[in-house]
Formats: C-alpha cells, sequence, structure tokens
C-alpha cells in the first residue's frame, strides 16, 4: 500500500495552501503549544491537541504554528496549553480539555482576547 | 494511560528529548502468535548501562521540572498486566531501542487506541524529525498486511510549507486515517 495517498494531490494541496497563505497573511505569528510529558498525555493532552487541529482545519485557520512542550511541574494542571500572539506575551491555560481548546481557538487565537477562566497565573 | 497509542506517544517524546534526528514507530498485532509488539526505535543519545537500569524506577527522571519519570514503568506495567514484558536496548551516544509485548488476547490489554492521532501528533509537532512509522497485522494464517509510512517523500514535495496549514493538514490526517482504515479493513481476524 503506498504511503502517501497521491502524490499528485498532494501538490496540487500545495498549491492551493500556497495561495491561500499568500491571501491571508496573519498579524504576528500565532504559536500554539501544547504540553505533552506524560503527566499532560496521562491527562488527555493528545485530545486536546486533536481539538486545536481539527479547529485549524475546520476553520481554515492559516498562519497557526502548533509545537509541543514537556512536563512544566504542573502536572496537576495538565492538560496545559500555551497561546502566543505576535509580541504578545505567553498565556498559559490549565485543564484544557478537547472543549476548552476549541474555545481557545475561537476567542483567543481567531478572536485574540483570552478565555480568562482558564489561565493560569503564572 | 488508557491506550497503547497513547504510551507510543509518551516514550517517542522521550526519544525526542534525546535529540534523536530518526525515530521509528513498529506495532505489530499478530494474531497467530497472540502477541501485540510495539517498538520504538530512535538514534538520539541513548543510555549508558546504570542509567538504563535506572529508568525502569519510577523515581528517576532526567527533568527537573518533577522528581518522577513514569512513562517507560507505566508502559512497563501495562504489558506485565497482559503478561508481556519491556525491553530496553540502549547504547550511549547511539540510541535507544523501547520494545513491550502483549499477549494480544489478554482481557487486561489495553485497547491499542488511536494510532492515526499518535502519528498525526508526531508528525505536526516536530516536522524536523524523520519520522517511520510502521503498522503491521498477521491475521491467524500467518498473513501480514502492513501499513508504512516513512515522512521523506511528503517532506520533500512540502518544502517550506508547514503541516499545519489546513488544507495540508486535511491531505496529513485524512492520509493517516485513510491508511489505517484500509490496513484494519483488509485483515480478517
Amino acid at each position: 500500500m503506498p504511503a502517501i495517498k497521491s502524490l499528485e494531490e498532494l501538490k496540487r494541496v500545495r498549491e492551493e495552501a500556497l495561495q491561500k497563505k499568500q491571501m491571508k497573511a496573519v498579524a504576528g505569528n500565532v504559536q500554539v503549544i501544547v504540553a505533552m510529558g506524560t503527566c499532560g498525555i496521562a491527562a488527555g493532552a493528545r485530545d486536546t491537541m486533536k481539538s486545536v487541529l481539527n479547529f485549524i482545519e475546520t476553520n481554515n485557520l492559516s498562519g497557526v504554528s502548533v509545537t509541543q512542550t514537556g512536563c512544566m511541574g504542573m502536572c496537576e494542571q495538565e492538560p496545559i496549553l500555551q497561546v502566543v500572539i505576535g509580541e504578545n506575551s505567553k498565556v498559559t491555560y490549565g485543564k484544557v480539555n478537547a472543549e476548552v481548546a476549541a474555545q481557545i481557538m475561537k476567542q483567543h487565537v481567531q478572536n485574540g482576547t483570552p478565555v480568562k477562566d482558564y489561565v493560569l497565573p503564572i | 494511560m488508557r491506550e497503547i497509542s497513547l504510551h507510543l506517544l509518551d516514550i517517542a517524546e522521550n526519544s525526542v528529548a534525546a535529540q534523536s534526528r530518526n525515530i521509528c514507530i513498529e506495532i505489530h498485532e499478530d494474531h497467530k502468535n497472540d502477541l501485540l509488539t510495539v517498538r520504538v526505535t530512535d538514534d538520539g543519545r541513548g543510555m549508558s548501562e546504570e542509567t538504563a537500569k535506572q529508568v525502569l524506577d519510577p523515581f528517576y527522571t532526567t527533568r527537573t521540572t518533577r522528581k518522577v519519570g513514569l512513562g517507560i514503568p507505566l508502559l512497563k506495567l501495562a504489558a506485565e498486566m497482559a503478561e508481556g514484558g519491556l525491553s530496553l536496548v540502549t547504547e550511549s551516544g547511539k540510541g535507544t531501542k523501547v520494545e513491550a509485548h502483549f499477549r494480544n488476547s489478554h482481557i487486561d490489554r489495553m485497547p491499542l487506541g488511536d494510532v492515526a492521532v499518535t502519528f498525526l501528533t508526531l508528525l505536526i509537532s516536530y516536522p524536523h524529525i524523520h519520522w517511520v512509522f510502521d503498522y503491521r497485522i498477521t491475521d491467524h494464517n500467518g498473513e501480514s498486511y502492513e501499513y508504512n509510512f516513512d515522512d521523506t517523500e511528503l517532506k520533500v514535495e512540502l518544502g517550506d510549507m508547514p503541516m499545519t496549514e489546513p488544507d495540508i493538514l486535511k491531505f496529513v490526517r485524512s492520509m493517516f486515517e485513510e491508511g489505517i482504515e484500509a490496513l484494519v479493513r483488509q485483515t480478517v481476524i
């Protein structure tokens, strides 16, 4: 079975994505970071990640980079998610399940307003 | 952890932390021999013999943010609960191989879970690493079927286009989902 569905299809998808990306130069870089230490994963960080990726896909959100970090020593607050928009300082959220992640993506990443109820005081 | 695929994600994170450039994840569901084997192989910094003994102890960790390291002990426990075990082969400066096996039909064997999301998460989060994913199923008659993914071609084609662009993300996600679905579908167990 070929590992990649079709390289032709990928070429086409890439061209389209390139055009859309140019049209939609986001104001500042947006970075979403999911903590994926053992504690994070055990608390459901993979579902959080899945929800973030799902939001990007279904809302056609261009210019967001998604990365990971390890355990931050606040295991009781996992899953932890961080958002950095442009030059603004990093906002750290705790207890971010899939639902909360979608809320953060909509309210903070897309519209620029942090979701106060889940922000960790650090 | 509720799924073996979550353990795989966790063990692969260790490989990333060990500065690996190449990481391979293998899953082999062998129904003929009633055996489920999972393996994570990396070319990271590896461990000395002494450290290798210590990682099986939950109170050993290289991190500084907390004092316990549960990743490998948790996987070992999960394997032992299903009449299996864990083996660790490592050499300082060369890399590490972590392998766990389970009796596949054991009532306490954790489900494999969402393998596609584990693969997707790793590929997207660490684009600088060369990933190889291999999922093989052997049926009762000893016939093997395989889903093998090596990210080289994909990355050459993508160039500097990030995988988190929505169209690319959709492509990569459905590539894993469809590939694994097709593998499971073609294997009659």
